[in-house]
């Protein structure tokens, strides 16, 4: 065990109060980040964050530090969200992908079909964005791209989720979520394309690129 | 060199944008893509706008847990701390 990670273990199996509202306070929003990808409400998320800390209290004896604690947590808590997931009918089997994992991320209506001289090219441009510099757009973008969130299938949904609101590794993705890098990436690409296609309707006026 | 590009067009392109940005494409098929991105504006603009999307959402503000919430967890805290 990491010598942070011992004393820490330590402090919380004494009882150390100050100890456990530390990391509460420290792990929580992330926490709340990634249970709200595997349930449908803000409720229920909370929820999970909860039961995650129960879980994480009542294991805590069983802790052997293979596993930073902090890591320990989030993959309790990932077990508790697909358990949810499975629960609120959202889920599907983690170890493959699904129907929504394939087919096109952009629609195929924006390129040159095959009797073209220039087959597969854009018949125009991807428009460029404006600058969403001041504040009012920055807060517009933001709500649009939560919106854009929680549209996305489940794991594609956690997976972006970890990876760019989270900013985890895809080491890290993968090894929580028991998925292969492959996997892992077909499901970042086409979330992220979906965010992409959702933010491209806002911030150029192009009509919505994705493929349905 | 304009049928170099034509290795790889622009509807295959932007399904290899993430592979690219993740570093698993191997060194042929990552230098047909930068390749490309050099010599097609459209291209250039979806890559950019691919890694924009990625830094926006990682500007997406955490929701905290609730007082109630983070008190009962105290409560339970001091349950299990006997």
């Amino acid at each position: 065990m990491a010598r942070d990670d011992s004393d820490l273990v330590a402090s919380l199996r004494a009882g150390d109060e100050a100890a456990f509202s530390k990391i509460v306070s420290d792990w929580s929003r992330p926490m709340l980040t990634l249970a709200r990808s595997f349930v449908s409400t803000q409720a229920s998320a909370e929820e999970v964050v909860q039961e995650t800390w129960l879980a994480v209290l009542k294991g805590l004896d069983r802790f052997e530090g293979r596993s930073s604690l902090r890591t320990w947590t989030f993959r309790i808590l990932v077990n508790i969200g697909k358990t949810r997931g499975v629960r609120e009918h959202r889920s599907i089997p983690w170890s493959s992908l699904g129907d929504e994992d394939s087919g096109p991320t952009v629609d195929p209506d924006r390129f040159r079909g095959p009797e073209d001289q220039y087959a597969g090219g854009w018949k125009s441009f991807p428009a460029t964005w404006r600058s969403a510099e001041d504040d009012v757009l920055e807060v517009e973008v933001r709500d649009r791209l939560r919106a854009a969130l929680e549209l996305l299938p489940e794991r594609q949904q956690v997976v972006l989720t970890l990876r760019d609101v989270l900013g985890c590794s895809s080491e890290e993705v993968c090894d929580l979520l028991e998925i292969s890098a492959a996997n892992q990436r077909v499901l970042l690409h086409r979330a992220r394309a979906a965010c992409r296609s959702a933010l491209a309707a806002y911030l150029a006026d192009e009509p919505s690129e994705e493929a349905s | 060199m304009t049928d170099e590009i034509a290795h790889l067009s622009c509807q295959d392109f932007v399904e290899l944008v993430t592979d690219y940005l993740e570093g698993a494409l191997d060194d042929e098929a990552r230098a047909r893509f930068e390749h490309h991105v050099g010599l097609c504006p459209g291209c250039d603009t979806y890559l950019r706008q691919m890694e924009e999307t990625a830094a926006r959402l990682g500007s997406i503000p955490p929701e905290s847990l609730s007082p109630e919430a983070q008190s009962a967890l105290l409560d339970a805290f001091r349950g299990f701390a006997r």
